[in-house]
């Protein structure tokens, strides 16, 4: 008796160990990161910390629950702070040299003054640069395409500032969101992709 | 099969050559820009840098400047060094002291003297401590090579890398603990934080992405993990260094946006035992050339 007792135990217990063991690789990930890592330059340890969104679509995959992440999306854009003067369109010249500028937030980087928005690294945009990637979708002709409303405008300083507010998985990086670009440069950007004379809508 | 030595001296001519020819490809290449810049960008000139920069590598394999530094990490391998004044000869890399042949392409793997998985520079690293008396801490002050110097552990993985060449991945997965091993590895892979959202899936997680013209292979594949596994330990055409597979873990963590991981880490083993278990079964062609 005390032996069948013993072999049911067993059994559920294999069954709970079975089901937790992705849960425990995850956990022992963490455990073993926070261990490993070092604080370096302006790369601090609270780096390594899963706000709410990262959190989710870590442990879905990047498949959350629609209910779940249409509430984080809600929450992310809700916390995009748009220009106090309304106006989202800055200068394509300047957006051109942040797009082309992949600097910024690594321990190698001095952390004060302008970072770049690395766009080309993954997206095509400007028809004089050939060497760009393809983790994005190409925004060459963006504006062309989707005219130069107030809506889009917003929009696209919105997208920039916090691309998880509109596709919580994303892989695009929060620029306003994570301090990386200012007001500022986002307009800039935001010409780039928007303002008839920019050469995106040639 | 020529001495090392030998084929050092041919690898130093041939680098040269190569160079050279590089350089006129680059001229020849020169005129043809602008036309590449019209209206619009299309994916054809990428992939023209792409192939060029392949055949340059393929020129450059042939006599590779790897090899300067498998002579000289065999000469640290068989000379009496450190504080014990011993030489690496009865460093155990899993297939027996002293056994190089095949080490290589069956590692990270366990170790039960040390109770832990580890990825062949952290068991070189551990062998220089133990065997000849080196100071961890002195060995993780300044482990990548830099314009000033190429640290001895570098010159060793790729002399021990060398005695792999053409042979098959095989990374054993029958302890509970390289197998442990992987599925925590896949766990880092996918861990997204910091500043920028990334995790190396970011990247890495797809087929066919480029970061600017720079493929980025799919290290979540089978058919593709091969390409983290091909070409380290790797001499780096940008700088000129030799990098291991240490090195590119450590800056792609930079890239990442994380802090930096520690030097022969369980991170990094975890991560190379992932990558290197889904690589198995493919043939390394040995220390080579990288962009």
């Amino acid at each position: 008796m005390k032996k069948f007792q013993a072999s049911i135990l067993g059994a559920a217990a294999l069954a709970i160990a079975l089901t937790a063991q992705a849960g425990d690789d995850r956990a022992k990930a963490v455990t073993v990161m926070k261990r490993d890592f070092h604080a370096k330059g302006i790369a601090g340890m609270d780096r390594l910390n899963e706000d709410g969104p990262q959190a989710l679509c870590n442990r879905s995959h990047d498949q959350p629950p629609k209910p779940i992440a249409e509430r984080l999306e809600r929450d992310q854009l809700e916390a995009i702070k748009y220009p106090a003067d309304g106006r989202f369109l800055g200068d394509w010249k300047s957006g051109e040299r942040i797009a082309q500028n992949g600097r910024g937030m690594t321990w190698s980087d001095p952390g004060a003054g302008a970072n770049g928005g690395s766009c080309y690294n993954c997206h095509q945009i400007g028809p004089n640069e050939t060497s760009f990637g393809s983790i994005g979708n190409s925004l060459h002709q963006f504006g062309k395409t989707r005219g130069n409303s107030p809506q889009i405008q917003k929009y696209v300083y919105g997208k920039i500032y916090n691309a998880k507010a509109f596709t919580l998985c994303s892989n695009m990086p929060r620029f306003g969101h994570s301090g990386t670009l200012s007001e500022q440069q986002i307009k800039d950007l935001v010409a780039l992709l928007l303002d008839p004379s920019s050469p995106v809508n040639k | 099969m020529p001495s090392i030595k030998l084929r050092v001296v041919l690898a130093l001519s041939g680098f040269a050559l190569a160079c050279a020819a590089h350089a006129q490809q680059k001229d020849a290449a020169a005129p043809r820009k602008p036309a590449a810049q019209t209206k619009k960008a299309a994916s054809a000139p990428k992939e023209a840098i792409t192939a060029e920069f392949e055949k340059f590598r393929e020129m450059m394999e042939e006599a590779s400047p790897a090899e300067l530094f498998e002579a000289k990490g065999e000469d640290l391998w068989k000379a009496k060094r450190g504080p014990k004044n011993t030489a690496l000869d009865q460093c155990d890399l899993g297939l027996g002291p002293g056994v190089l042949k095949g080490a290589y392409v069956q590692m990270p793997r366990y170790f039960a003297d040390a109770d832990q998985v580890m990825d062949v520079e952290r068991r070189i690293v551990h062998c220089m401590v133990t065997l000849q008396g080196f100071k961890a801490e002195d060995l993780a002050r300044q482990p990548f090579s830099d314009e000033s110097r190429t640290p001895d552990p570098v010159s060793l993985v790729t002399y021990v890398a060398g005695q792999s060449r053409g042979m098959k991945v095989a990374i054993p997965q029958k302890h509970p603990k390289e197998r442990e091993a992987y599925e925590v590895g896949r766990e880092i892979f996918n861990f997204r934080a910091g500043p920028w959202d990334f995790s190396c899936a970011s990247c890495h997680g797809e087929n066919g992405k480029r970061i600017r013209t720079q493929e980025l292979p799919n290290l979540s594949s089978k058919e593709q993990a091969i390409r983290a596994f091909q070409g380290w330990p790797g001499y780096r055409m940008t700088g000129g260094l030799m990098h291991t597979l240490q090195w590119r873990m450590n800056d792609c963590f930079r890239q990442q946006r994380f802090p930096e991981p520690g030097y022969t880490s369980e991170t990094i083993a975890d991560l190379l035992t992932y990558m290197g278990v889904n690589a198995n079964g493919h043939v390394y062609k040995g220390p080579g050339i990288k962009r």
